[in-house]
């Protein structure tokens, strides 16, 4: 399905619970980076990609009657449609969390760049605006892969999550990523019903909501 | 009924929550005031997406509006209408005397590393353009750090986006 075809909804849940869950990662290494700047950096990235999630789900309320929060925290584990890239757990292995950051970021500049062209002027708005943050998201991503792109563990784990990274992706979209990544595309792995390592997020991550009284004001 | 202009002087009083040095107007979010009799419809750009400023902003301006005896109507933009050229000069100066670097201006293109790591942002204590990137990132989404190799000084530079 070609994403100009995809409906809206779909493709602003799949976007947004990508960021989303991708956002909750990137936060779990506030306090514990290797160092102060990166604890800054990855806090920071963690706060731009949870607010995009925030944006987007607001377009998909609207379009469904229900509000962000509710698309954030309301839902069941099976209901997210997050790519199961974003979903791996991956403190505190520095090599695998930079890997994913390069190919993440990568593979989202692509989604963005065509979604900018999406005859859904709101859509494209908004794609405009995320674009305008994740410049850095990728500039940061850059200095990483020209400090790490010989070492031997971050190669392998560029390795191992190369198929995840075209997951992120709709299957026309791929070779543009294969092509800027310079790697070969292979199979995918693809959207899926989340699994175990999302479940004990989702538990995290709702647990404040789901013990709060009906009607709380946040 | 109250005019357009006591609406803008009105926004104009408002402090950045985050940057208080600089006004909602300084910043550049507020895109249009509109006054339709009793009910003043402001068009909100925000700045980042995922700054927790936001909502305050939006509550202060209906509270300014309030103020003025009438019904605010706050729309927000999720479009890129704003970005860091739309910072008007005093808020600019205002932000280089706080200690904070004013943003560079939008290229035609995005910002690239080198050009970032270049020594060409200027200290905003020394006025120095010895400077270097310490990092992408900073206390918050619209800030990186930097540090003045002249005057010793690290500061915050305000991203270009």
């Amino acid at each position: 399905m070609s994403a100009q075809a995809q409906p809206r909804t779909e493709l602003l849940l799949d976007l947004a619970d990508d960021e989303l869950i991708l956002g909750w990662r990137n936060s779990e290494w506030t306090g514990i980076a290797p160092f102060l700047e990166e604890d800054v950096a990855f806090s920071s990235i963690a706060q731009n990609e949870i607010g995009h999630a925030r944006a987007l789900y607001g377009l998909a309320a609207a379009d469904l009657g229900t509000d962000a929060d509710a698309l954030a925290f309301d839902r069941t584990p099976g209901e997210y449609r997050c790519a199961p890239l974003v979903q791996l757990r991956l403190v505190p292995d520095w090599a695998r969390t930079i890997a994913r950051h390069v190919l993440y970021e990568t593979a989202d500049a692509v989604r963005i760049e065509r979604l900018k062209e999406h005859e859904d002027a709101e859509l494209a708005g908004i794609a405009a605006k995320i674009e305008r943050e994740e410049v850095y998201h990728r500039l940061h991503a850059q200095m990483w892969l020209e400090r790490l792109r010989d070492e031997e563990r971050y190669a392998g784990a560029v390795e191992e999550l190369w198929p995840y990274a075209l997951g992120v992706l709709s299957p026309e979209l791929r070779p543009v990523l294969a092509e800027r990544v310079g790697r070969p595309e292979v199979d995918a792995v693809d959207r899926s019903a989340p699994g175990e390592e999302f479940a004990a997020l989702w538990d995290e991550m709702t647990m404040v909501r789901r013990s709060a009284t009906v009607g709380a004001q946040w | 009924m109250v005019t357009e202009a006591a609406v803008w002087g009105a926004l104009a009083e408002i402090p950045d929550p985050e940057i208080p040095v600089i006004s909602l107007v300084d910043l550049g979010v507020v895109k249009s005031v509109e006054v339709q009799a009793e009910r003043v419809r402001i068009e909100f750009t925000p700045t980042f997406m995922g700054c927790p400023a936001l909502e305050v902003m939006r509550r202060q301006m209906e509270d300014a509006v309030t103020g003025l005896g009438a019904e605010p109507v706050v729309d927000v933009l999720l479009d890129d209408s704003w970005s860091t050229d739309r910072i008007t000069a005093e808020g600019r100066e205002k932000l280089r005397k706080a200690g904070f670097a004013p943003p560079a201006p939008r290229a035609g293109a995005p910002p690239t590393l080198l050009q970032l790591q270049k020594p060409v942002h200027r200290c905003p204590y020394c006025g120095s353009t010895e400077t270097r990137l310490d990092n992408l990132f900073g206390p918050t989404p619209c800030r990186s750090v930097r540090y003045c190799t002249s005057c010793k000084q690290p500061f915050e530079q305000f991203k270009t986006i």
